[in-house]
């Protein structure tokens, strides 16, 4: 799992990076308004970004479907093909005491954290499949999630006690 | 009432603003186009009007909006960075924002004393060449895509120190520029610094339930209410001696979360029109004739404190273990001055204290707000080719 990094921009919002295998620094500017911009660092002057792209929030959350959504839609499609490849898919509730209930998935890191992902959030007799970042998750709700089951171990006891610490 | 008074005042009010503010206008049109701020020719704005067409009718209505300019300017400098944020710089920046104060406060005040100026003319001159544009600046950073860059922490984090040294510096010149005796000014001043201290706790403690009184779904709700806030706090705080520009920049400190957000893209529309009106308004009440006087010395201030401030991004970035390229930049984006520089100038023009205060500031923003943005883009470019020179020579000897 690569290692995302944030950092305060006062002022202006967040930043994380993330440096990929092949040596490339990838960053992204959530900025207060929601705004985001895609950042490509220079290899020559790690500091200085040789690409900006401006991203609106819409933009982001298509852009973030694709990457994600796939990702998701892989692993979804190996399990059901049996070729499991070490990914489980799991069914957490979470009750009023877990310190995810009230929070946005986009709020509770899970995927930064742990490596796991929402995949849907069953309330009720309703299913929210993909849930965005920004949908508020309640006492109740049963998150189905997706991981290794090492990653879901630790994402039970991150969403049970650690969002928002 | 008002359409009573549709007599040919009330018309020669409406022409002149309109002319005015046309003019304004096209200015903004000319420097965005190539980029740069509009403060600087705003300022040059008022001062041609002041010199060629004396206003008849609208003066009195453009020192109010000019007023209301400097609430909204300071108000918005103190909502642009939350508790938290202020909190956290505070702890990591305080060396390199100790560093900007030596070297970039102590200029101006060096050169108030040298020039023979009343000791708080010279704090204000210090105040002046201390404060960097965080409105040219972050707008360059982001023209420019230079957000994500490595080093812009460390610029934004300076900036945040400055605007924490805005709070303790703004009651204190207000203080002075009383005239009271010291005993009397001492008490007030503690009251007014105490003021600040309290309000900057409250915000960072207690910001939360107190941004959510005030949080509502509706813009109109949003703007009346933290409108209506600054400026009646700007007004209770004018009338307590603490001068208005801390009572509305402290309003914006205590405000944070959500309505924090809502009320600054609500309300920047109207500080870019209000404050657009004080710079021209500053610039009417500037003595052109003097300018050419006190050119050298804003010249030479100029050249000192962009040193100056380019050494403390230089040495901040150093510090956050940013290359050498980046130190540059960081050292470069910081020269800017503008918008505050004026505020704390005409702070001192509106008390009357020192002719030569007014020309000096006007011409030392002027340089700074166009040289910063030049500096800024420039400068990575600079220093690439000293590299690039420095290779070749090495590579031929």
């Amino acid at each position: 799992m690569p290692r995302i990094e944030e950092t305060q921009l006062p002022g202006v919002g967040l930043r994380h990076d993330l440096t990929t295998r092949a040596g490339d620094r990838l960053g992204v500017i959530t900025h207060r308004t929601g705004r985001r911009e895609l950042l490509l660092y220079d290899r020559r002057d790690p500091d200085s970004c040789r690409d900006v792209v401006r991203l609106d929030e819409d933009e982001g959350h298509a852009l973030a479907e694709v990457l994600g959504g796939t990702k998701v839609a892989e692993s979804l499609d190996n399990m059901i093909q049996q070729s499991v490849e070490g990914l489980t898919i799991d069914w957490l509730p979470a009750t009023a005491s877990w310190s995810c209930a009230g929070h946005t998935v986009a709020e509770t890191m899970l995927r930064a954290r742990t490596g796991v992902s929402i995949v849907a959030i069953v309330r009720g007799v309703q299913t929210v499949p993909s849930p965005t970042p920004d949908f508020r998750i309640e006492a109740g709700d049963t998150l189905v999630v997706v991981g290794t089951p090492e990653a879901i171990k630790s994402a039970f006891t991150h969403l049970e006690s650690g969002v928002g610490t | 009432m008002l359409l009573a008074a549709a007599s040919p005042e009330a018309a020669g009010v409406f022409i002149e603003l309109g002319l005015i503010i046309v003019a304004l206008a096209i200015v903004a049109r000319v420097a965005t186009s190539f980029g740069f701020s509009p403060i600087p020719l705003y300022l040059l704005a008022g001062l041609v009007v002041g010199v060629a067409f004396p206003l008849s009718f609208s003066e009195e209505f453009i020192e109010v909006g000019a007023e209301i300019g400097v609430i909204l300017l300071l108000f918005m400098l103190g909502l642009e960075y939350t508790g938290e944020e202020l909190r956290d710089n505070l702890r990591v920046g305080l060396p390199a924002g100790g560093l900007d104060i030596a070297l970039n406060f102590t200029p101006g005040l060096a050169a108030g004393f040298l020039l023979g100026w009343s000791p708080v003319a010279a704090l204000l001159l210090g105040g002046v060449t201390y404060i960097s544009s965080s409105g040219v600046i972050s707008k360059v950073l982001s023209d420019l895509g230079r957000l994500g860059n490595r080093e812009t922490p460390s610029i934004l984090s300076l900036l945040v120190i400055e605007d924490l040294v805005m709070a303790a510096y703004l009651p204190l010149v207000a203080v002075l520029l009383l005239g009271v005796g010291l005993a009397a000014g001492l008490a007030s001043l503690v009251v007014a610094v105490a003021t600040a201290g309290a309000v900057l706790v409250i915000a960072i403690r207690y910001g939360e339930p107190m941004s959510r009184l005030l949080a509502n779904r509706s813009d109109e709700v949003v703007l009346l209410s933290t409108f209506g806030l600054v400026v009646l706090v700007a007004g209770v705080a004018e009338r307590l001696q603490v001068s208005a520009a801390v009572g509305a920049f402290l309003v914006g400190i205590a405000l944070s979360g959500p309505v924090a957000d809502h009320a600054r893209e609500l309300l920047s529309p109207l500080r870019d029109l209000f404050a657009a009106t004080f710079f021209v308004f500053f610039g009417l009440q500037i003595d052109s004739a003097a300018i050419p006087d006190v050119a050298v010395l804003a010249v030479g201030l100029a050249l000192v404190t962009g040193l100056t401030k380019l050494f403390t991004g230089w040495w901040a970035a150093r510090r956050a273990g940013v290359g050498e390229r980046g130190r540059f930049r960081a050292g470069g984006a910081l020269i800017a001055r503008g918008e505050f520089s004026i505020v704390i100038a005409g702070l001192g023009v509106t008390a009357g204290i020192e002719p030569q205060l007014g020309p000096l500031a006007a011409a030392y923003v002027l340089l700074m707000a166009f040289a910063g943005p030049i500096v800024t883009r420039s400068i990575d470019g600079w220093v690439l080719a000293r590299r690039r020179r420095r290779a070749g020579t090495t590579a031929g000897a």
